[in-house]
């Protein structure tokens, strides 16, 4: 997609087809690998966690809670005003009435970007992020560059990522120090007035709804 | 704490870099990271700040040379072995190999797998239900404390001393530098408190833009 920026550079993390590979020739564990296996194992004989459930949690936010939550929200408010409305004033209650509750999610505050106000959020003491409409939050937004460059350069950051702010438009940064999370509600791109719901949520990105990405006007971005 | 996990104003780390099409989790040791650390959460021997605290005591360099799920590591093995749970002994035999005896531990409460869906649902540990009267108003302009605990905050280092005006409050919570310490809940009001840009970053920021901050009675006074 032509809205993609350019640097995106891929990470060259080794997947676990290699670790499986590195196993199959006999090459050791890594240490943080041996200590997660030691302290599990410890876990489960002292009856402190149970494999089952460890599985059940990690398949919940691998498969289950991720960013489609959120486009899905982002959709019906642009098709539904009162919805919308609602959202806007309490994000808690609005996103509970599609199921969308739970853990890293007491609070919803939904902010509105609009010609005037362009909104971003980050965590910069850990990585407070909205799981419930948006998953588990990425490494990017996790990680130092983002953490420590979101508050004091945001414009900057935002350029990078190819999203130019105009100089009228009020960037605000929201900081999520403590348990409300933050969802940043796009503005629709235009063009897309005669495009369905479930179309509308088909191009709503996870970097969108972070602040750190416009909606493009066709489907098909990879974030 | 000063710690190396408050990132926020510091320059060097290099630019944000966004990984197409990225995995929830990139290694298996990375989801059983994850799901034993939530776990171990649910056995409710400590609450959510008392756990950002034990990942904050990473030392620095470690902080910021180490991965995401590598703090989550730190943490809980520190919370484990403060909460006399598994001890070091035990985790550096189980190194070693697999079985040998465990000490057991009375009366845990283990999540199980039925469990695991109402417990993520009803999962709310910090938004306080006491009738705690404001300090402050929307509106308020307020200043925040100079405190630079050995504890830990939910103050960050780049928003002490600044001159603020109150935008939201989101009610009472409990405060995380009194529970993150052990030291109570102290249920009060944490607000959205608005920066402008200027005010943390000096005259180079743009007059446009604005930080927003999640904080509590106890961080602020009346400007």
């Amino acid at each position: 997609m032509s809205h993609d920026h350019e640097h995106g550079h891929h990470h060259h993390h080794d997947d676990d087809d290699d670790v499986q590979e590195h196993r199959e020739h006999g090459a050791p564990l890594s240490e943080v690998e041996l200590r997660v296996r030691a302290l599990e194992s410890l876990l489960v004989d002292k009856g402190l966690v149970e494999p089952a459930a460890l599985d059940a949690l990690i398949d919940t936010y691998e498969t289950k809670v991720g960013p489609r939550n959120g486009a899905k929200i982002v959709a019906r408010a642009w098709v539904d005003p009162a919805f919308k409305q609602r959202l806007l004033q309490d994000g808690t209650s609005a996103v509970a009435e599609h199921g969308f509750v739970g853990r890293q999610s007491e609070k919803l505050v939904v902010v509105e970007n609009t010609p005037a106000v362009h909104n971003m959020v980050v965590c910069t003491l850990c990585s407070c992020y909205p799981w419930a409409v948006l998953g588990l939050p990425p490494v990017w937004y996790k990680s130092a560059p983002y953490r420590s460059r979101a508050v004091i350069d945001p414009r900057g950051v935002l350029g990078e990522l190819g999203v130019r702010v105009p100089a009228e438009t009020e960037v605000r940064v929201w900081d999520s120090t403590a348990e409300i999370r933050y969802m940043v509600l796009p503005e629709r791109p235009a063009g897309t007035e005669r495009m369905t719901e479930a179309q509308l949520a088909e191009l709503v990105t996870r970097d969108a709804m972070i602040g750190v990405a416009r909606v493009p006007a066709s489907a098909g971005a990879s974030r | 704490m000063n710690g190396g996990h408050d990132l926020g104003g510091m320059h060097g780390f290099g630019p944000v870099e966004i990984e197409r099409d990225e995995p929830v989790f990139h290694h298996e040791w990375e989801r059983r990271a994850f799901a034993i650390t939530l776990a171990a959460g649910f056995l409710g021997k400590w609450n959510i700040d008392q756990s950002r605290f034990a990942r904050e005591q990473m030392p620095p360099a470690e902080y910021l040379a180490t991965t995401y799920y590598e703090h989550w590591l730190f943490g809980l093995e520190k919370l484990l072995q403060d909460h006399d749970l598994v001890s070091r002994d035990e985790v550096a035999a189980r190194l070693l190999g697999p079985g040998g005896a465990v000490r057991p531990v009375a009366g845990a409460r283990m999540l199980k797998v039925d469990e695991v869906e109402p417990a993520l649902r009803r999962s709310r540990a910090s938004k306080a239900d006491e009738d705690v009267a404001p300090r402050y108003r929307v509106g308020d302009r307020v200043v925040t404390r100079n405190i630079n605990p050995l504890g830990h905050t939910r103050l960050p280092r780049y928003a002490r001393s600044k001159r603020g005006v109150v935008a939201l409050d989101h009610g009472v919570w409990v405060f995380p530098d009194t529970a993150g310490n052990g030291l109570g809940r102290k249920p009060q009001h944490c607000y959205g408190v608005r920066f402008e840009a200027r005010e943390l970053w000096g005259d180079a920021a743009t007059s446009r833009d604005a930080i927003y901050i999640d904080l509590w009675d106890d961080h602020l006074e009346p400007a």
